[in-house]
C-alpha cells in the first residue's frame, strides 16, 4: 500500500541533516522506488546546502546499502531523485528564493523534521525552529496556494511526545489544548517574550560591568597573549553568556509551565500555533517519543550523532557517572528510528483523508522498556564488554542504586565544588611541564563532572517521566498495512526485545560511534606519537620556535645579569644582585601585563653599553648560559627539523646579540635589535616593536607570504599562553613545557605537548652571573675599553 | 724501594675489596679461591731536579742535535702540547707542560725566537676553559701569549688553518694544523701517562682533522688492536705511524719531548684509594667508612664538583726529547716499568671498578658512554699478550650508569643516546649508518669550535673503543647502574655483585675464575 500510495510522488523533507531526516530520506529513496525528493536545507557558514546534501546526508554509513545496491549509478540516480533548495525554517519565509518556494510548495507531501533538538538550546531559537518552524510552512504553502490539481500538499509535522508535559498516567493522541490539562499560555506571547529575552540578555551583556568580567575572564584563561586574541576571547565569553542566559531562561520558563524543557515546551506550543494557522493546508502530526538507533534499518544499529541516552550511558561505562537518578520500576520511553521513519512514511502514504491528525510513536503503552532492565542490560553488558582507560586498565562499572535526582546531584556538585577549588590553587602557582598537566587533567575532570551534571539535570526528568504514551493511532495505521508493508515498512513497537535490542544493537553501536577504548593495553602509537609523526613530515613548511623555556630554561633577566656582572668584582656583584632582587616582584608583575613594555623597561638597562665588549661577552654566553640551560631534546627538534628540509626561524624578545650564537640552528632569527649610538654604545632603545605576542603571529606570517610557505604547513613550539596567536597562525601548534593555562588550552584543542628537560646532571649555577675574571683581565678590559659597567650599575 | 705490582689469589682470609662506583666507592667480597686481585706496582721514586733534567734532555736530545742548535732567530717555532685528558687527575701546580714550555721558551728566547705560536693538541677534544689553559701552561705562559693570540688551541674544523700533507701508502689522508706543518720546528710537550699516548699519535692525532682521524678511529682498526697499550699490536699505532712517516717525508720537523709520571694519584686524605686492602690502617678504614657515608647523602652533583677537585701529586719518573720514535721507545720502557703487571692465564670474569673521570670528563660527567668506553675501552685494554677476560667470557663493572650528561662538554653524546644507541650498539653499523651525519653536523661543529663540546663524531670513537671488548665478551653487567640506561647500552643490569655472579653464571657456570683490575691506580696486565 505504502509503496503504491507514494509512487511517483514528490516529497518535501526539513531537517534532512538530522537524526530522523537523514533515516527518512534514506528510506525514501531504498524502499519506495519511484518517489523523488525536494530538500530544504540551510547553507552552511561555508558550504552550499546541496554540498552539504552530498557531505551531510549521501555520505553518511545510512547511504552505503543505497550505494551498494546502485553501485555506479549512485550519483547520477541521486541528481535525477532529489533536489536541494536552499532554506532555513528559522526566517520567515523559510529564506527560500520565488522559485524555490514554488518547488517546494508544490510537493505532494511535505515531511517537516527540522527542530532545534538540542535539550539545552536557547529560548529563543528554540521558538524561532521548534515554535514557529511548522507554521511558517504552512504560511507558504498558503501563500503560494494551491497546486495544480487544487490541492494543498499534506504537511507531516514530526513534534514529539513530551509536549505531554510532566505527568503521569496516560496521554492520549490529542492536541495538548484539547487534553484536561491546558492551561491555557499564548503562543504568541511567548513569542514576543522569548525575543524580547533575547534583546535584554544581549544588552545586560553590553553592560560595562558585564563587559568587564568577560575581559577579566578572558585575560585568566588567556594570559598575556594580546590585544587581538584578547579581544576574541571576550567576545566568545560575552555569546557564551548570553546564551547561557537564554538556556536558563528557557529551562525555567518550560519548568514553570510544567515541561520538563524548553523542547518539549516550545514544541507543544508549536503543535498549537500550526492548528491555528493551518489555514487550508492538512496536517498530520507524527510524535516520537526518545528516539534511539535502529533496530534493522538501514542497518541494526545506525545512530547519527550523539543524543540523549548514549553520553550518559558512556559516561556510566568511563566510570564518570556512577550513579543516574531514576525509579526503577518507571518506564523509559525509547523507540528505534527506524520505526519512527516508517511511521511517518507510512502517515505521509496514508494521505490527508487517511492518515489520524496525531500519531504517536511510543513503546511505554504497549512494549514497556523498565528503567531497571535498561540498567541491568547496561551494566551487564560492559562487565562483559568493559571500556579500558589510558592505561590500558578495564575500568569497572558501578552498581546502579536508583538514587533520587537530589542525592546525585548534590554528590556531583560537591565532587565539582572540591575539583575548582584544587584547580583554583594549582592555577595561582607558576607550574610549568608536567604539573601543568595535572592542573590540565583536573580541568579535565571539572568539565566531565560538569557534563555528567547537566545530564542529570536536563535527562534526569525524562527517566523520572510516568506518562504513558498511547499508541491507538498507531496500532489501527499498522492493522492497515499488507504484508509486504509490514516487513519493508515496520512501524509496530511491539516487535522489539528490549534485551536484545539493548545488548546487541544499541550498546555495541554507541560504542563504536563514541570512540572509547574498548581493547586492553596500551596503544602501541599514541596520539602525541601520531601528532610528532605529522610534525615530522617532510611536506610541512616551517618550524617557528620560541626560545625561553621553549629551547632553554632561561630568560632575558638572566642574559643580561650574566652580560651585566661579568666584569665586576665580588662586592660589587653582591650589590647588583641584591638590587635585582629587590626589583624583583615589580618586574614579574610587569611581564606579566605585556610583555613588550617589560621588555621595553628592562632593555634600557644596556644604554651605553659598549657595543663591542657585548659581542665579545656574548660569545661565551652560548656556552656558559645558553647551551648549559638548553632542553637537548628541544636542540634535537630544531635539527630534525632542518633535516627534514623545514625552514626553521626563532622568534625571540631576547636581544639579538644574546641569542647570535644559535644561528647554524635557524634559517632566520627575529630577536629584539637595540639602536646603536655614533660612539658605539648601545641606547638603550628598541629599534622596532619586539616580537612579543600577537607581533610574533605576524613575523611568521609574514615570513611565510614572502618566502612563498604556508601557515597551515607550519609548525610552532611555544611555552606560554602569550604565544597563543603564534600557536593558533600554524597549522601544527605544539606546547612546550606549558605553563597551567596553555597546557589547558593546549589539551582542549588536542595540541601536542612536549615536556622537554635540562640535561640532567648538568651543572646548575645558582645565580646567572658571568664566571669571575681574574684580576689582571678586568685590568686589562677596563683599559682597553675606558669602563667597566653599564650605566645602571654605577 | 716500591713494590712491584701484585696478583692476590683471594682467600677466605681476604678482606673485601674496594670497587670504584663513579662518584663512590664499595667493599665487596670475592668468592675465595678462584678469584684474584691485581694491584698496580708503587709509584717509583721521581725525579728530584725536575727542571734540570729538563734541559738536559733538551741538552741531549735522541737521534737530534740539541734543541738550541735548531733555533735561530726569525724562525717559525710552534710547541703544541697534550690537552686536558691528560693526565687524569689533573697534577697538582706546577703542571708538568708548564715546566717544559717554559724550559723551551727560555732557549727560544735566548735564540732569538720571536715568532712563537703554542697550541693545544685537542684533536676532535673540547677547547679547554681559560682556567683550564692556565693550569697547564701556567699563568706567565698564558698571560704572554694567550693576549697576543699565539697561545690558542687547536680547531680541527677550520679549512683556512689545516694543511693537507697526503696519504699513506694505505690510502690514509694526512692532514693536520696548518702552522704545526708550516713551522720551522715543531716541539711536541707530551704526558705519557699510558702506553698508548705519545709518539706520532701525539702530532698525527692530536693536530689532525676527522678526514685524517677516522682512518684510524673506526672499528675495523680497534677490533685489531690488540691492545693499545702495545704499541707493536696496535693497528691504531701503526695508522699513526704510517701517518708519522707522511709527516717526515713532507718535511715537518718534529722535536718531540716526552714525560713520564709516577702512579701517584691521590693525595694524603684519599691515600686508602691505592693502598692494598689487607694493609689498610685504623685510620684508612675510617676515612672510607667516613667518606662513602658522607657520599651516599651528598647529592651527585656536589660530589662530581668534589672529585674533580682532586688534584693528584703525580711527579715526574723521566723526560726525553729527540727524534718522535726513538724517544717514543724510552718513554713506553718506562711507562712499563712503573705499569707492567705480570699475570699468568686469563679468566671468566673480569671486575672493574669505574671511577669518576675518564680522558674525556675532566670537570664533567662521566655519561653512559664514556662509562662503556671506560669499561670496555680502557681498562679492557690494559693488557699485552692477551686479555684479561677469555673469549666469550663477562665483563663485570660496577658504576651508577645516570642518563646523566653534561649539556655543554657533551651535546652530541646526548643526541647519540637517544637517537643512535635507541637504533643499534653494534659499532660496525653505527659507523655505516650514522657516523657521517654526525661528523658533518654543522651544529655539533659551531659548538665544538666556539663552545666547550666536544666534536659531534666524537661518541662515536669513544663507542668504537670497546669495539674488540664487545666482539670478546659474551655479556657486560654493570652493578649498580640506572637499569633503563644500561639497556640501551645493550648491557644487562644487576643491583649486587652477589646478583651479577648469579646473572653471569649461564655463561660462565657456576664456579668461574674472577679477575678485578684494582685501578686507579693504572696498571697494564701483562698476561700470558
Amino acid at each position: 500500500m505504502i509503496s503504491e500510495n507514494l509512487h511517483g510522488k514528490r516529497i518535501a523533507v526539513t531537517g534532512a541533516t538530522g537524526f530522523v531526516g537523514t533515516a527518512l530520506v534514506e528510506r525514501l529513496l531504498f524502499s519506495v522506488p519511484d518517489c523523488e525528493v525536494v530538500l530544504l536545507v540551510r547553507n552552511g557558514r561555508r558550504t552550499a546546502a546541496a554540498e552539504r546534501v552530498r557531505r551531510e546526508i549521501f555520505k553518511n554509513d545510512a547511504f552505503d546499502r543505497l550505494r551498494a545496491s546502485l553501485g555506479p549509478a549512485f550519483d547520477a540516480t541521486m541528481q535525477r531523485r532529489v533536489s536541494v533548495v536552499a532554506g532555513d525554517v528559522g526566517t520567515d519565509g523559510l529564506g527560500l528564493s520565488d522559485e524555490d518556494a514554488k518547488t517546494f510548495a508544490s510537493c505532494d507531501t511535505i515531511i517537516h523534521s527540522a527542530a532545534s533538538v538540542s535539550f539545552d538550546s536557547p529560548l529563543d531559537s528554540a521558538v524561532e525552529v521548534n515554535l514557529l518552524g511548522p507554521m511558517r510552512i504552512a504560511e507558504l504553502v498558503n501563500r503560494i496556494g494551491p497546486r495544480a490539481n487544487g490541492t494543498f500538499p499534506h504537511l507531516v509535522a514530526v513534534s514529539t511526545c513530551y509536549v505531554a508535559g510532566n505527568r503521569r498516567g496516560t496521554a492520549p493522541e490529542q492536541l495538548v489544548s484539547a487534553g484536561p490539562f491546558d492551561i491555557g499560555l499564548n503562543w504568541k506571547t511567548e513569542v514576543t517574550a522569548a525575543r524580547r529575552l533575547r534583546g535584554d540578555a544581549e544588552a545586560a551583556s553590553r553592560m560595562p560591568s558585564e563587559l568587564q568580567k568577560f575581559r577579566s575572564e578572558a585575560r585568566s584563561e588567556l594570559g598575556a597573549a594580546g590585544a587581538p586574541a584578547l579581544a576574541e576571547k571576550t567576545e566568545q565569553n560575552r555569546e557564551r553568556w548570553v546564551k547561557d542566559q537564554l538556556v536558563e531562561a528557557g529551562r525555567s520558563r518550560a519548568a514553570s509551565v510544567g515541561w520538563p524543557d524548553a523542547y518539549a515546551f516550545t514544541k507543544a506550543l508549536g503543535e498549537q500555533a500550526l492548528h491555528e494557522t493551518k489555514g487550508a493546508v492538512p496536517v498530520s502530526i507524527v510524535r516520537p517519543s526518545i528516539i534511539e538507533s535502529a533496530l534493522a534499518e538501514p542497518s541494526p544499529g545506525w545512530i547519527r550523532g550523539f543524543r540523549m541516552a548514549e553520553p550518559v550511558i558512556i559516561s556510566y561505562a568511563r566510570g564518570l557517572l556512577d550513579q543516574f537518578p531514576g525509579v526503577p520500576e518507571g518506564t523509559v520511553d525509547v523507540i528505534p528510528v527506524d520505526i519512527v521513519v516508517a511511521a511517518i512514511i507510512a502517515v505521509a502514504a496514508l494521505g490527508p483523508e487517511d492518515a489520524p491528525h496525531i500519531t504517536q510513536v511510543a513503546s511505554g503503552s504497549t512494549n514497556p522498556l523498565k528503567y531497571r532492565t535498561l540498567v541491568d542490560n547496561v551494566r551487564d553488558w560492559f562487565t562483559e564488554h568493559p571500556i579500558y582507560d589510558s592505561e590500558g586498565q578495564p575500568i569497572v562499572v558501578a552498581d546502579w542504586k536508583f538514587p533520587g535526582r537530589g542525592k546525585v546531584e548534590k554528590q556531583l556538585t560537591r565532587a565539582k565544588s572540591i575539583i575548582t577549588k584544587s584547580e583554583k590553587v594549582l592555577q595561582a602557582l607558576p607550574l610549568r611541564g608536567n604539573q601543568a598537566t595535572w592542573s590540565a587533567k583536573l580541568e579535565d575532570k571539572r568539565g566531565d563532572l560538569e557534563r555528567a551534571l547537566e545530564y542529570v539535570e536536563l535527562y534526569g526528568l525524562y527517566t523520572e517521566c510516568e506518562a504513558i504514551y498511547s499508541v491507538d493511532n498507531l496500532l489501527a495505521i499498522n492493522d492497515r498495512l499488507d504484508a509486504h508493508d509490514r516487513s519493508a515498512f515496520c512501524l509496530d513497537p511491539r516487535v522489539v526485545d528490549w534485551p536484545t535490542y539493548i545488548s546487541t544493537i544499541h550498546l555495541p553501536s554507541i560504542v563504536l560511534h563514541s570512540r572509547v577504548k574498548t581493547t586492553p593495553g596500551k596503544s602501541t602509537l599514541d596520539r602525541s606519537d601520531r601528532l610528532r609523526k605529522q610534525i615530522l613530515d617532510p611536506k610541512r613548511h616551517v618550524a617557528a620556535f620560541d626560545l625561553e623555556n621553549t629551547l632553554i630554561s632561561s630568560n632575558v633577566v638572566e642574559s643580561y645579569s650574566w652580560l651585566a656582572t661579568r666584569r665586576l668584582n665580588s662586592p660589587e656583584r653582591v650589590r647588583y644582585v641584591l638590587r635585582t632582587m629587590k626589583e624583583a616582584p615589580n618586574l614579574l608583575s610587569m611581564d606579566r601585563k605585556d610583555r613588550s613594555d617589560f621588555l621595553r623597561y628592562f632593555y634600557r638597562r644596556y644604554e651605553d653599553a659598549p657595543v663591542e665588549q657585548i659581542e665579545e661577552d656574548s660569545r661565551e654566553l652560548l656556552a656558559q648560559l645558553i647551551m648549559t640551560k638548553s632542553f637537548p631534546a628541544g636542540l634535537r627538534r630544531v635539527r630534525e627539523h632542518r633535516a627534514l628540509g623545514h625552514r626553521t626561524i626563532l622568534i625571540t624578545g631576547a636581544m639579538s646579540f644574546a641569542v647570535e650564537g644559535l644561528r647554524p640552528l635557524f634559517d632566520e632569527i627575529v630577536a629584539a635589535e637595540m639602536t646603536i649610538r655614533p660612539d658605539g654604545t648601545y641606547s638603550g632603545e628598541l629599534a622596532k616593536v619586539p616580537p612579543t605576542g600577537e607581533t610574533r603571529a605576524q613575523v611568521l606570517a609574514e615570513y611565510c607570504a614572502a618566502e612563498g610557505l604556508r601557515l597551515e604547513e607550519s609548525i610552532a613550539y611555544a611555552d606560554s599562553s602569550s604565544d597563543l596567536p603564534m600557536l593558533e597562525a600554524v597549522g601544527f601548534p605544539v606546547a612546550v613545557n606549558p605553563e597551567t593555562r596553555l597546557a589547558a588550552i593546549a589539551r582542549k584543542r588536542g595540541w601536542l605537548v612536549e615536556n622537554w628537560e635540562k640535561s640532567p646532571g648538568g651543572p646548575r649555577p645558582r645565580l646567572p652571573l658571568g664566571p669571575m675574571m681574574s684580576e689582571r683581565e678586568q685590568k686589562r678590559f677596563s683599559v682597553r675599553n675606558g669602563r667597566n659597567s653599564y650605566r645602571s650599575l654605577s | 724501594m716500591p713494590r712491584p705490582g701484585f696478583v692476590l689469589e683471594v682467600d677466605k682470609s681476604t678482606p673485601p675489596i674496594l670497587f670504584w662506583r663513579g662518584e663512590n666507592f664499595s667493599l665487596e667480597k670475592l668468592p675465595a679461591g678462584r678469584s684474584r686481585v691485581i694491584y698496580a706496582p708503587e709509584p717509583l721514586p721521581a725525579i728530584e731536579d725536575v727542571d734540570g733534567a729538563i734541559r738536559h734532555a733538551l741538552l741531549n736530545p735522541i737521534e737530534q742535535d740539541p734543541l738550541p742548535e735548531q733555533l735561530f732567530p726569525g724562525m717559525k717555532l710552534t710547541i703544541a702540547f697534550d690537552d686536558v685528558s691528560l693526565p687524569l687527575p689533573k697534577m697538582q701546580r706546577p703542571d708538568i707542560r708548564q715546566r717544559v714550555i717554559e724550559a723551551v721558551l727560555d732557549m727560544a728566547a735566548e735564540a732569538g725566537v720571536d715568532d712563537v705560536h703554542i697550541i693545544s693538541a685537542l684533536a676532535l677534544h673540547r677547547r679547554m676553559t681559560e682556567a683550564e689553559l692556565r693550569h697547564a701552561v701556567g699563568d706567565r705562559v698564558y698571560d704572554a701569549f694567550a693576549p697576543r693570540g699565539t697561545l690558542y688551541q687547536h680547531d680541527a674544523e677550520d679549512p683556512e688553518n689545516l694543511s693537507y700533507l697526503g696519504t699513506t701508502p694505505h690510502g690514509e689522508d694526512v692532514e693536520i694544523n696548518k702552522r704545526a706543518a708550516e713551522s720551522d720546528l715543531l716541539v711536541y710537550v707530551n704526558i705519557n701517562l699510558v702506553a698508548m699516548d705519545g709518539g706520532w699519535k701525539s702530532t698525527a692525532t692530536g693536530l689532525s682533522s676527522y678526514k685524517s682521524l677516522r682512518h684510524h678511529h673506526n672499528p675495523e682498526t680497534m677490533i685489531h688492536s690488540r691492545s693499545f697499550m702495545d704499541q707493536h699490536r696496535s693497528e691504531l699505532h701503526k695508522s699513526n705511524w704510517r701517518m708519522g712517516k707522511v709527516l717526515l717525508d713532507s718535511g715537518v720537523k718534529v722535536f718531540q719531548i716526552e714525560t713520564t709520571l709516577n702512579t701517584d694519584t691521590f693525595p694524603s686524605p684519599f691515600g686508602f684509594l691505592a693502598k692494598r686492602e689487607w694493609e689498610w690502617k685504623p685510620s684508612d678504614r675510617m676515612t672510607f667508612l667516613a667518606s662513602t657515608k658522607a657520599l651516599n647523602r651528598t647529592p651527585t652533583r656536589l660530589a662530581r664538583k668534589i672529585f674533580h677537585s682532586i688534584e693528584a701529586p703525580h711527579q715526574m719518573t723521566s723526560v726525553q726529547a729527540g727524534d718522535v720514535e726513538a724517544v717514543h721507545r724510552i718513554t713506553t720502557e718506562h711507562v712499563y716499568k712503573q705499569q707492567l703487571v705480570e699475570v699468568k692465564g686469563q679468566t671468566d670474569i673480569l671486575t672493574l671498578g669505574i671511577p669518576y673521570i675518564s680522558p674525556y670528563n675532566v670537570h664533567s660527567i662521566l655519561n653512559p658512554i664514556l662509562v662503556m668506553c671506560m669499561g670496555l675501552g680502557y681498562y679492557f685494554n690494559m693488557y699485552k699478550g692477551m686479555p684479561l677476560v677469555r673469549e666469550g667470557g663477562v665483563i663485570i663493572m660496577t658504576h651508577p650508569t645516570q642518563p646523566d650528561f653534561h649539556p655543554v662538554h657533551h651535546p652530541s653524546y646526548i643526541d647519540f643516546f637517544e637517537q643512535v644507541l635507541a637504533d643499534t650498539t653494534d659499532p660496525k653499523v653505527m659507523s655505516q649508518k650514522w657516523e657521517k651525519q654526525y661528523a658533518e653536523d654543522e651544529w655539533y661543529k659551531h659548538l665544538y669550535r666556539t663552545t666547550y663540546a666536544y666534536h659531534g663524531v666524537h661518541p662515536f670513537y669513544m663507542w668504537y673503543w670497546g669495539s674488540h671488548a664487545l666482539q670478546h665478551c659474551s655479556r657486560i653487567i654493570i652493578v649498580g647502574g640506572d637499569p633503563k640506561t644500561v639497556r640501551r647500552l645493550g648491557f644487562v643490569p644487576a643491583s649486587t655483585m652477589d646478583d651479577a655472579l648469579e646473572i653471569a653464571s649461564d655463561v660462565v657456570g657456576r664456579a668461574p675464575t674472577i679477575t678485578h683490575l684494582h685501578a686507579p691506580p693504572l696498571m697494564v696486565a701483562d698476561v700470558s
